[in-house]
């Protein structure tokens, strides 16, 4: 099929960037969507073009490099499906596509559609793990997880970090990928010990990023290719709620 | 009052104080309703009503007291769900740099994306309200202390009631969106009632709706008079 596409071109983080119209005349139904860009580099690459920057690693929708807007859909049409997983089938001989990056002041752009989502990182670094010695590996059963607990940190943490929930939101806040990771942490044993002093860490660390403020719109949750949902968001408000009203010393200083 | 600082301090934070000052708003609507509903019982009945609001308590409270303590709490709420609101919303407007040439609706309602200019709506209906039928600044016929006058010559004119019906439909839009938001603001998420966290959303943002519009239409059509 043939398709035009509208794609956000950019040469560096404080240049001004525009949309180049580029004709994809040899796409098939088969391809990927990152296939499908490959495809249209090539001929860049042969005209002496500079190719368009975009990220990917796994394509095979579990590692979160992926990502762009596509016809104002995170990640395009497909729900719960990730830019790699999405495939030309989901179009139409004749489309146009408009493939934009994230926008979020937090997510600059790096190149055409790439962005530093390092924020996601540094909300990581401020909680989003256990300070527990590994040792080797406990057995099986060893500590007991009640079944619904265990699913639900593991639907929590089937996160892969991608942004699309923060492209997504009208006010560019992550708050559903901060509370995938305080759930997912918050719901297993070994989240215990630093579970408040996380959630209150991870929020600020999100707030000082630039993300914006949750309103319970829900786009993130549509947004999302994992299907994480808004409930671990309620989570996390509850977890800071008491967390502050717990008003330990140690947090007094705050 | 140190945790209430702690709280405002923090985004989450704020939002949680929205969401309390947010439900102490509402109980006063439900009330207000309520009371309004005594329109139908007639003049007697009404004017005792807000004769009661007045004069709670009395002589133990001053005449008043207990109405302008009532106030004040109203008040502080206002401004603190104002204030939370506003700020949050610079820096959410901050967050976004730049809008996308396309975009697709996802979020969950219309409700979710008018409650800011739904609520400036609501302020702005609050002030008139309050000259309209409290100090009577902008009636065309008030008598001091006839309630029940006041409020049926005022929705003797449909422009009036007009008037009061766009502003309650964005009240209920306000609370529509309001009363789900504030399970999740408050973490009072739970797989076994989620589910009905919509329809009581519905349920009560409707019931306020129509049970304010009763007695204004009923004035109206001259059934109440
Ligand atoms: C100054 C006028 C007002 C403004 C600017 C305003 C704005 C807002 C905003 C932005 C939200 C947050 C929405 C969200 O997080 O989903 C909200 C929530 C809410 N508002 Fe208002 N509002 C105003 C007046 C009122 C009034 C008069 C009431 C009383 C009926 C009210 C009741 C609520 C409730 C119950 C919530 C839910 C709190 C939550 O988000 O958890 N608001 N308001
Ligand atoms: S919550 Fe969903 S949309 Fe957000 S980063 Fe995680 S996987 Fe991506
Ligand atoms: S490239 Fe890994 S999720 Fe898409």
């Amino acid at each position: 099929m043939k398709l035009k596409l509208h794609i956000w071109r950019q040469s560096a983080p404080d240049v001004r960037g525009g949309f180049e119209t580029i004709a994809a005349d040899n796409v098939s139904a088969h391809m990927s969507f990152l296939e499908m860009l490959d495809v249209v580099n090539e001929g860049l690459i042969a005209e002496g073009k500079e190719p368009v920057a975009f990220d990917h690693d796994c394509r095979e929708g579990i590692c979160g490099t992926c990502g762009m807007m596509i016809n104002g859909n995170p990640h395009g049409p497909w729900e719960g499906t990730s830019a790699c997983q999405l495939h030309m089938r989901a179009f139409q001989d004749g489309d146009e596509i408009w493939i934009e990056p994230w926008r979020a002041r937090a997510f600059p752009v790096l190149k055409d559609l790439v962005v530093d989502r390092s924020a996601f990182d540094r909300i990581i670094q401020a909680g989003g793990y256990v300070s527990i010695r590994t040792g080797s590996a406990p057995d099986a059963n060893a500590v007991p997880i009640g079944k619904e607990w265990a699913d639900e940190a593991f639907d929590a943490a089937a996160c892969i970090g991608c942004g699309a929930c923060v492209a997504a939101c009208p006010n560019a806040s992550a708050m559903l990928f901060t509370a995938a990771k305080v759930t997912q942490l918050a719901r297993l044993p070994q989240g215990q010990p630093e579970r408040y002093e996380r959630v209150l860490s991870m929020v600020d660390t999100h707030d000082s990023e630039g993300f914006g403020n949750c309103t319970n719109h829900g786009a993130c949750q549509n947004a999302c290719p994992k299907g994480i949902s808004v409930d671990y968001i309620a989570q996390l408000n509850r977890d800071l709620f008491k967390a502050t009203l717990m008003d330990r010393p140690d947090e007094a200083a705050v | 009052m140190r945790r209430v600082a702690k709280l405002y301090q923090s985004s989450v934070g704020k939002k949680i104080l929205m969401a309390l000052s947010g439900l102490i708003l509402f109980g006063f609507i439900v009330g207000h309703m309520v009371g309004n509903l005594k329109v139908l019982s007639g003049p007697e009945s009404f004017n005792a009503y807000a004769e009661f609001l007045r004069d709670f308590g009395y002589p133990l409270i001053p005449h008043e007291g207990f109405l302008w303590v009532f106030r004040i709490v109203l008040l502080g709420a206002v401004l603190l769900h104002a204030a939370s609101a506003f700020q949050l919303w610079g820096t959410s407007r901050s967050a976004r740099s730049g809008m996308y040439r396309k975009t697709v609706d996802l979020s969950f309602s219309y409700a979710s994306r008018t409650m800011r200019w739904g609520g400036v709506i609501l302020a702005l209906f609050v002030v008139y309200h309050i000259l309209h039928l409290t100090t009577g600044t902008v009636h065309v016929d008030f008598v001091a202390g006839d309630v029940y006058h006041n409020y049926v010559v005022a929705f003797q004119s449909p422009i009036i009631l007009g008037f009061y019906a766009v502003a309650q439909a964005a009240l209920c839009f306000h609370l529509y969106h309001g009363l789900w938001s504030v399970t999740q603001t408050l973490g009072a998420s739970h797989p076994k009632y989620n589910p009905l966290r919509r329809p009581v959303a519905v349920v009560l943002a409707l019931g306020i709706f129509v049970g304010f519009l009763i007695p204004p239409v009923l004035v109206a059509t001259g059934v109440v008079s």
